[in-house]
């Protein structure tokens, strides 16, 4: 199976791939974007037609060229799209990060602005430009795997960052690592492959497709369970939990040693 | 003789000048601290009759409360005895959230109930006499101390402890020895670490290995702006110092554009096609030093906020690190794999008092 993929993936991304891809991609126009995800589908990235790339194409021509440059090679306000695969357009473009709508430390999630339809698009069109990461595969984003492995795979590579807990955390200078409790299995697992901004890469060489698969069961789990240790204040640990205990608990404290000592009126 | 007259004169010479004394004071020595109190002892309150004292309405008000409060306190009760039943602990982990919070809110309402529904009513309703105690003095009388010493003087009669020389003498002698077996247990404080601070796991051939799975990395896995949490290769979870040579052992992989990679000359050649392998422990305190922006290149450790750029010999830019973080020298054997060409060259992790020492 593995290596099927890979002999197709290899197949893709060789020169003669466009014209083999669009008569696969005939075949597959019509099955159409939200049914593919009912399915396991084995060749997903193979999605990529023409039309697509046309219609793709025009949508970065309109909303991203200004700063990615007409043919994606980069400006001084932003960084070439070559080669930076479809999984990042649609992470960055789904979340709403892009476009971006100023610059500062870090881009933020905002409303999404584009149909799913269109990110699909404007995905192929840079996909067609060089090899680069491809949409995630549904079959590992099921949440299915194994959620103590996740957990400590989790704990090794995204806590520091994020949080144990998924919650996210503070980088230098108003960078920060967002938190994970709403973010999507495709969410998460696009960020792991394309390293997003200031997040590093967690290459298929490094945490396999199943290993990622375990660390989004572990995410989906904390998403879904609530905490078993009572409120979570933010799952910030001994920060928030300080907080409440210092200002909180002892302010009550101090209150109950001023009414046991005042006189009654 | 001459100095003591002139630091007179300068300080007569100040005071003109501020005006607030004369010569005259100075002379007779009325300068200094003013012995009376400033505030006048205001005495005892007087003392204010409670509002349940003069209206029996206010009284009958309170008497309500204090019940209100027991009554509060048996519902509490009640209500813990019911969510022990209601919401028994399962299978399901959740269960523990909702048990632990009803159980604790109702046992809460029960005593808390009772605590305050008490100070209430002796606040409220109990006598309200106020009382003055004088303190007496701490001095026992002449016939106390007396006393005393007339004890003293009997105790040493009967034990004859003036008397009997050589229990006296052995007494001293097991009591000033008695110390000892408790002082030499700190003895197993050590023994000192030795040179098992300036030697990790690595040594020359050593594979770089993936943490936990162990599975060793070869260099062309290491993609462009990926980073790998690395243990070395062989280090194995059931040996008994694991732990401990994890801890000194973790480094961090990470593969940058070897254009943007600033090395030191002496350091060219500890790196393999922009892949660098640093120390994770933090130098100043040995917090795992992990958080690395993949742009600005800079790791930082989330203890202190140290900040290391990995691109310049991870260098301190920001925190109260001391040091660089130490690099592992990498390279690459016939089979591709990554692996370290030594073992650090320095101690890894914080200062220690004999580091420079060699």
């Amino acid at each position: 199976m593995k290596q099927l993929r890979r002999k197709v993936n290899g197949l893709r991304r060789s020169p003669r791939a466009l014209g083999i891809v669009m008569i696969a991609a005939l075949l597959a126009v019509g099955t159409g974007y939200s049914t593919v995800s009912a399915a396991v589908a084995p060749n997903r990235e193979v999605v990529r037609t023409q039309e697509q790339i046309d219609l793709g194409k025009k949508i970065f021509l309109a909303n991203c060229a200004s700063c990615h440059g007409k043919n994606a090679e980069g400006t001084q306000n932003g960084p070439s799209l070559i080669g930076v695969g479809e999984a990042s357009v649609d992470f960055q473009v789904s979340t709403g990060r892009m476009p971006g709508a100023a610059s500062g430390p870090q881009l933020e999630v905002k409303p999404v602005q584009f149909t799913e339809e269109d990110i699909a698009a404007m995905a192929a069109f840079i996909g067609s430009l060089g090899t680069g990461p491809s949409i995630p595969d549904e079959a590992y984003l099921q949440a299915n795997g194994d959620p103590s492995a996740g957990g400590e795979l989790f704990r090794i590579n995204c806590a520091m960052c994020h949080n144990a807990a998924g919650a996210g955390g503070a980088l230098t200078q108003g960078k920060y690592a967002p938190g994970l409790m709403d973010s999507s299995a495709k969410t998460i697992y696009e960020a792991m492959v394309t390293g997003p901004q200031n997040m590093p890469v967690f290459s298929d060489a490094n945490i396999t497709p199943e290993q990622k698969n375990d660390i989004i069961t572990y995410l989906t789990f904390v998403q879904e369970n609530a905490s078993v240790g009572g409120e979570e204040l933010g799952s910030l640990g001994p920060v928030s939990e300080g907080l409440v205990a210092w200002f909180g608990l002892l302010g009550l404290l101090i209150i109950i040693a001023v009414w046991l000592a005042a006189k009654s009126n | 003789m001459s100095d003591n007259s002139n630091e007179v004169e300068v300080k007569k010479d100040l005071e003109k000048a501020s005006g607030s004394y004369s010569e005259h004071e100075y002379e007779l020595g009325l300068r200094g601290v003013v012995n009376e109190d400033a505030v006048a002892d205001p005495g005892l309150e007087p003392h204010r009759v409670r509002m349940t004292d003069k209206s029996e309405k206010h009284e009958k008000a309170a008497v309500r409360q204090v019940a209100l409060l027991f009554t509060l306190s048996m519902l509490g009760s009640a209500f813990a005895l019911w969510a022990y039943f209601n919401f028994p602990l399962s299978e399901d982990l959740s269960s523990v959230r909702l048990n632990t919070l009803y159980l604790g809110v109702g046992m809460t309402l029960g005593l808390m109930g009772i605590g305050i529904g008490a100070v209430h009513w002796a606040k409220t309703l109990m006598p309200d006499n106020e009382v003055s105690e004088e303190r007496h003095l701490v001095r026992g009388s002449d016939e106390k101390r007396a006393a005393a010493i007339e004890i003293l003087a009997a105790a040493n009669q009967e034990s004859g402890f003036t008397r009997r020389k050589l229990i006296r003498r052995t007494l001293y002698g097991s009591l000033a020895l008695f110390p000892f077996p408790g002082i030499i247990l700190l003895a197993d404080l050590g023994p000192n670490p030795g040179d098992s601070l300036r030697h990790t796991y690595w040594k020359k051939g050593t594979r770089l290995a993936k943490d936990p799975t162990g599975i060793e990395i070869k260099a062309s896995d290491v993609t462009l702006g990926s980073v790998f949490q690395v243990i070395p290769a062989g280090l194995n979870p059931s040996q008994h110092d694991y732990l401990e040579e994890k801890a000194k052992a973790a480094v961090l992989l990470v593969r940058v554009d070897p254009s943007e990679l600033n090395e030191a000359e002496d350091r060219k050649s500890w790196s393999y096609q922009g892949i660098v392998a640093y120390s994770k422990i933090c130098t100043h305190v040995g917090c795992p030093v992990a958080l690395y922006e993949q742009q600005t290149h800079h790791l930082l450790c989330p203890c202190h906020q140290s900040t290391f750029d990995l691109v310049n010999g991870c260098k301190v830019i920001f925190g109260p690190a001391a040091r660089p973080l130490p690099q592992l020298p990498i390279t690459v054997d016939s089979e591709g794999y990554l692996v370290a060409q030594s073992d650090f060259l320095e101690p890894v992790g914080p200062s220690f008092w004999d580091r420079s020492v060699k």
